[in-house]
């Protein structure tokens, strides 16, 4: 959806337009999608919320969760937005390099915290613990797949920005893209600290 | 084989009902004719080229109504067969399970694509031209709204003719709706269906928003702006925090039939009554995304028809984003009757009741604005003054039904059915008819004929009437809602066949509307003045049907009916306001991606219904590359030169 | 111009005619109107205190907008005021904020003393002791078992009048409405809760019943009749049942509860416990969690003694409280309030 808005424009020689106003715009925009993806995950929260004591005999979350990988991924997503932050300061001194090499190191913190959150997920079917076997399961793998799918998509979404970046350099438009991009992966940072408190540490404490 | 072949065809079409089949004729040679037409005429790139990929948001607003008039149909068919079914006791016209299935696709599609089609339909048309502005702020992605609606509608509409209908009500309560009780495609159909056009009306609410904070002419101040403007603001922020909350209860839905989750089962520890609230978290909120456009749309015929500014603008303002606000505090007065205790049943019926408030408020400033004027009486204006009386009734039934206890009595029955066709029909339906009626002749460039358009107008009315105050007595009579059939010791035919005879009215009004559009389409004489109606905002000062870019050169705003005053300084002989030199205008280029994009996710949406991943993840894979396909694509706007601008002008005021 | 205000009175004076005339032929058949029961009555009292409120701020309206209508519609020669310009009024417009706020704020304060007065799980003002009734809602039918009788009947239910009836409810099927127009408002039957409904008939008489919420294909079949008659009749219609009528074996309501309609049937007895089973089969799996529910067991208890009453081992009658032990340490309370913070 964030992609869909991310219309381009190039630089035109007339100034009366602005382009800068177009860009500002759609950033804007953008606030108002991460307004709706706030209420799509409290929704999921409120669900999960909800639902989290129905473990129909099955297993529970402190039986489920093992902290210290969860621990791990949660110090990797949050590195992940720092370098997101250090590319956008890269960006802002016009230095297309840096910005380019904090983008690839945010992606694959990112890429790191996903494998992880795979290898939990086999684990826990491994154990038998699926979606289908109580309410609980069924909303805490909605809930984390949820948020984990945003990662994902914002993977793929910075890689074809890290492209774009590499073939035209920093203009109002790819400056725009990697603005928007850090406002979403920082946004998914902090939807994962809810996740961690709410989800895991609640859960086994 | 050819077994094989046979078992599957008769599972995958619908069978054995010659109504059913009656359709599937029709809608073969509608599609067959449509096919040989744009060939014979060799109008498909035309189709291509000026329909499919544009991003102008003039004609995603026809196409919208287009759409919404073919849904109004189906809907209003729907209506007609359960009514027919009624019209006396034992009736064998349809059997229960097709009734069942008629009174869902009847609510599913009035609402969300009849009503919010239409509504979008009157938001594209009219917003950028009564802001000043060029277009919507995000043309691509309103296009792309446009695509996933029509291909929702597409996809929720296939299951009449493949799979079978859903019948598990509109909202679909679980734990019907489950695979345990409903194991059909019908109900998958609901599902993707309504989710894919869901978040295209996800994404037109966000478009409006900003287009609305970001893009109103110089010097139009937010309260400067045109009511039925803030009537789409307050409209789409209400959208923007309603339908999140409807993705993620289909999507746990889906995820209960499909992967065979516990979230609204009866067994696994699922709750079925958490999916009963957040259906209606969403399910109120939507009714008011679609009646507050419409106090829009009446605000603006109330003043240009009166003759007079509009009475207590910023009352009229507070009052829409209170009703926004309090939209989503009421939820839980669509089951009063799941025992929830006192203290929560008090808290949600004087949260109801407080609506009444903010919209009475509304009620009196239109009379008021219409105090002192000089009111005469044009088709619009006829729907607005039809709607008064009935809203005012609609509403003061609502009333009725949040008072808790008493709602234990109406719940469930006619008289709830009657409340809210009446503020469905009177409130939303009667409005976007005015709009239509109204905002016409800036589309197209001619008006409608006056005199169909009253015929339709008092059928409708009528009609209405005749259909739904008998409801209210069946229901005080003990007659449920759902019910496809009743006995002769009932005593329900009476007021039944009434009924029926009151839809079928408002069924030739339906048909009157339709004549009105063609017969106009072929007799009605240009609109050379841009300006029928003696219209008071930006967008009767420029020529219908609207250029392309809208305005030669963006309007200076002083005041709150920019256009009535410019005219009236002009009738004092002043001189007209100097206009700043034509500059090049910037528009965005047409795209194909959004008609793709949303076909993929039509293709993916089928494959899930039907179980088949060999045909839902290329359609996923689809929709990436498309929207990886424009990331990558800057070649997206153009000019449009000085000369091109002066001669459209020339054309289109030549004949004034 | 003329002639569509005509039309517009014809209009209107033909539809109301049209409701004069039904309403007169209806209103002994309007049976929410005609209630025989003592919740069914203050429903009705309330249903015309609040369209009386109502009517007070809707006739003057109406009146108002025909008048104003007519008053300022365009004609050359009208001499009415014309004011383009004139848009606002503090006065008027603190009046009309005013008066429907008014109104509300009655019409709130009469809305929540009923509310309290009429909670369904309420037990009712009377000398004789209440006769309990467990109901269930199958596809498509009504099962009513009589735990103190111990006889059990389908799409018909029988007590005697001036008796305080204490309906349990719940379904094995999906969720539907328990509703007897003439004796008080409906309240859904949902798997795994037992939900209590007080109604009482004040006279004898036959009153028609029926499922209101929609619950799949036969739904329209689930009408039922509920008698009420004098104790003595009461006490021989038990016992000739008793006499009579065969058992409701297990295997027998399992065939009973298979989708299907059902005409009315007696049995003489009923597997001990059948209902509370009915109810534990599907709260066991879901006993915490439910919204609405979550609210409502204290509500309840606040209400007073009477729930010590329906022979579930648990303490209330609240399908939650029927806690599988494994799970019973788990802490209601801050469930609860999470859930207030989300709304």
């Amino acid at each position: 959806m964030a992609q869909a808005s991310a219309g381009a424009h190039q630089g035109h020689e007339h100034g009366h337009d602005g382009h800068h106003d177009i860009e500002s715009m759609r950033t804007f925009g953008f606030w108002i999608f991460l307004i709706t993806d706030c209420i799509l995950f409290g929704t999921l929260f409120a669900v999960y919320i909800v639902l989290h004591g129905n473990t129909n005999g099955g297993p529970t979350a402190d039986e489920l969760f093992a902290m210290p990988g969860i621990i791990a991924s949660t110090f990797i997503l949050l590195t992940s937005s720092y370098t997101s932050g250090l590319a956008v300061l890269s960006m802002n001194k016009g230095n297309v390099k840096g910005l380019i090499g904090w983008l690839i190191v945010t992606a694959l913190l990112g890429a790191s915290f996903i494998a992880l959150e795979i290898t939990e997920f086999v684990h826990m079917v491994h154990e038998g613990a699926t979606i289908g076997t109580s309410a609980f399961l069924s909303s805490f793998y909605t809930l984390v797949g949820t948020h984990g799918l945003h990662v994902s998509l914002g993977l793929v979404w910075m890689v074809a920005i890290i492209l774009q970046l590499s073939r035209r350099g920093i203009t109002s438009v790819t400056k725009r893209k990697v603005n928007v991009i850090s406002l979403y992966w920082h946004f998914l940072d902090v939807v994962w600290i809810f996740v961690f408190t709410i989800v895991y540490l609640m859960g086994v404490m | 084989m050819w077994e094989n072949i046979k078992e599957f065809a008769s599972e995958f079409f619908v069978t054995g009902d010659p109504l059913i089949y009656g359709a599937d004729v029709g809608i073969a040679l509608t599609m067959i004719a449509i096919v040989f037409i744009l060939t014979y005429f060799k109008k498909w790139t035309w189709l291509w080229r000026e329909w499919l990929t544009t991003v102008d948001h003039k004609r995603i607003g026809i196409m919208y109504i287009i759409a919404s008039i073919l849904m109004l149909f189906r809907g209003g068919v729907d209506a007609l067969l359960m009514r027919t079914q009624l019209a006396m006791p034992e009736m064998e016209f349809l059997t229960p399970e097709h009734y069942n299935q008629i009174f869902t696709t009847h609510g599913v599609i009035m609402i969300l694509f009849m009503a919010m089609p239409l509504m979008f339909g009157l938001f594209n048309i009219v917003v950028p031209l009564q802001l000043g502005a060029r277009d919507v702020a995000f043309p691509f992605l309103n296009s792309l709204s446009f695509w996933l609606f029509f291909w929702g509608a597409m996809l929720f509409n296939l299951s009449f003719v493949i799979g079978g209908s859903p019948d598990a009500g509109w909202l679909a309560y679980p734990p019907l709706s489950q695979m345990s009780h409903s194991p059909g495609v019908g109900q998958d159909f609901y599902i993707w269906g309504i989710q894919i056009s869901g978040i295209g009306s996800l994404m037109t609410g966000i478009n409006f928003i900003v287009t609305i904070l970001k893009m109103r002419a110089p010097g139009m101040s937010l309260m400067k702006m045109p009511m039925f403007s803030w009537s789409v603001l307050s409209s789409c922020i209400t959208i923007i925090f309603a339908f999140p909350i409807l993705t993620v209860t289909l999507a746990l839905l889906f995820l209960d039939r499909y992967l065979g989750a516990h979230f609204f089962t009866l067994d696994g520890g699922g709750n079925p009554m958490m999916y009963i609230n957040l259906i209606w978290m969403w399910g109120h909120p939507e009714v008011y995304i679609v009646i507050l456009p419409a106090f829009g749309i009446f605000s603006e015929i109330v003043a240009t028809f009166s003759r007079k500014k509009l009475f207590g603008y910023k009352s009229m303002v507070f009052a829409m984003m209170i009703i926004s606000v309090l939209s989503f505090f009421t939820w839980l007065h669509h089951f009063f009757t799941m025992g929830s205790g006192a203290s929560v049943n008090s808290f949600f019926a004087i949260t109801t009741m407080l609506i009444a408030i903010p919209t009475g408020v509304k009620v009196f400033n239109w009379l008021f604005t219409m105090f002192r004027g000089r009111i005469t009486f044009e088709t619009p204006m006829l729907w607005t003054i039809g709607f008064i009386p009935c809203f005012i009734v609609g509403g003061m039934t609502g009333v009725l039904l949040s008072v808790a206890p008493a709602d234990f009595q109406f719940h469930n029955s006619y008289f709830l059915i009657a409340h809210f066709h009446q503020v469905l029909i009177g409130g939303v339906a009667f409005g976007y008819f005015a709009g239509l009626a109204y905002w016409w002749p800036k589309v197209f460039g001619f008006r409608l004929n006056e005199k169909l358009g009253k015929w339709a107008f008092w059928l409708w009315n009528i009609g209405f009437y005749v259909c739904f105050m008998p409801q209210y007595i069946l229901g005080l009579m003990g007659m449920t809602r759902r019910v496809s059939s009743y006995t002769w010791d009932s005593g329900w035919w009476e007021l039944n066949l009434v009924s029926t005879i009151g839809g079928f009215l408002m069924g030739i009004g339906f048909l009157f509307q339709v004549w009105q559009i063609a017969h106009s389409i072929r007799f009605m004489d240009r609109d050379t003045t841009g300006d029928p109606w003696n219209g008071r905002t930006l967008e009767w000062s420029i020529p219908s049907p609207a250029p392309l870019y809208n305005f030669a050169t963006l309007p200076q705003v002083s005041s709150q009916d920019e256009w009535w005053e410019e005219k009236q300084r002009i009738a004092a002989g002043k001189a007209p306001k100097q206009q700043p030199p034509l500059e090049p205008i910037h528009m965005p280029k047409n795209s194909g991606i959004p008609f793709i994009k949303s076909f993929f996710w039509f293709i993916a949406g089928f494959g899930f219904v039907f179980d088949w991943l060999w045909m839902a993840i290329p359609g996923l894979a689809g929709v990436a590359i498309c929207m990886l396909a424009h990331s990558f694509n800057y070649d997206t706007d153009y000019y449009i030169p000085v000369d091109d601008i002066k001669r459209t002008e020339a054309a289109a005021r030549g004949s004034v | 111009m003329k002639k569509s205000s005509w039309l517009r009175r014809l209009g209107t004076f033909a539809s109301l005619a049209l409701m004069a005339a039904l309403m007169a032929g209806c209103t002994d058949k309007m049976i929410v109107l005609d209630p025989k029961g003592p919740i069914g009555e203050q429903q009705r009292d309330l249903i015309y205190i609040s369209t009386l409120l109502c009517l007070v701020i809707i006739v003057p309206v109406l009146i108002i907008t025909g008048v104003i209508i007519w008053r300022y519609r365009a004609r050359p020669d009208n001499k009415a005021k014309y004011e383009p310009e004139w848009e606002h009024s503090t006065k008027l417009e603190t009046i009309w904020w005013g008066i429907p706020i008014i109104i509300i704020i009655i019409l709130a304060i009469v809305t929540v003393r009923y509310t309290f007065a009429l909670e369904p799980s309420k037990a009712l003002d009377s000398d004789k002791e209440p006769i309990t009734i467990q109901v269930t809602s199958l596809d498509w039918k009504w099962l009513f078992t009589y735990p103190e009788q111990g006889i059990a009947t389908v799409n018909y239910v029988q007590f005697p009048e001036d008796t305080p009836i204490r309906f349990q409810l719940t379904s094995d099927a999906p969720m539907n409405s328990f509703w007897i127009p003439q004796l008080g408002g409906q309240l859904y039957t949902m798997s795994g809760m037992a939900m209590t409904l007080h109604l009482q008939a004040d006279e004898p008489g036959e009153y028609f019943g029926s499922g209101a919420n929609f619950s799949g294909k036969d739904f329209a079949q689930m009408r039922f009749t509920a008698n009420a008659t004098s104790d003595e009749e009461f006490e021989e219609w038990v016992e000739e049942i008793k006499r009579k009528a065969p058992i409701l074996t297990l295997d027998g309501y399992k065939e009973l509860a298979e989708p299907g309609v059902s005409q009315v049937q007696t049995f003489s007895a009923f597997p001990e416990g059948l209902f509370e089973q009915i109810v534990t089969k599907y709260a066991a799996s879901h006993n915490h969690g439910l919204t609405t529910r979550e609210v409502e067991p204290r509500e309840q208890t606040k209400h007073g003694e009477d729930h010590n009453d329906i022979d579930v081992k648990a303490d209330d009658t609240k399908s939650e409280d029927l806690e599988v032990p494994a799970e019973g340490s788990h802490d209601h309370h801050s469930e609860t309030d999470e859930h207030a913070g989300h709304r």
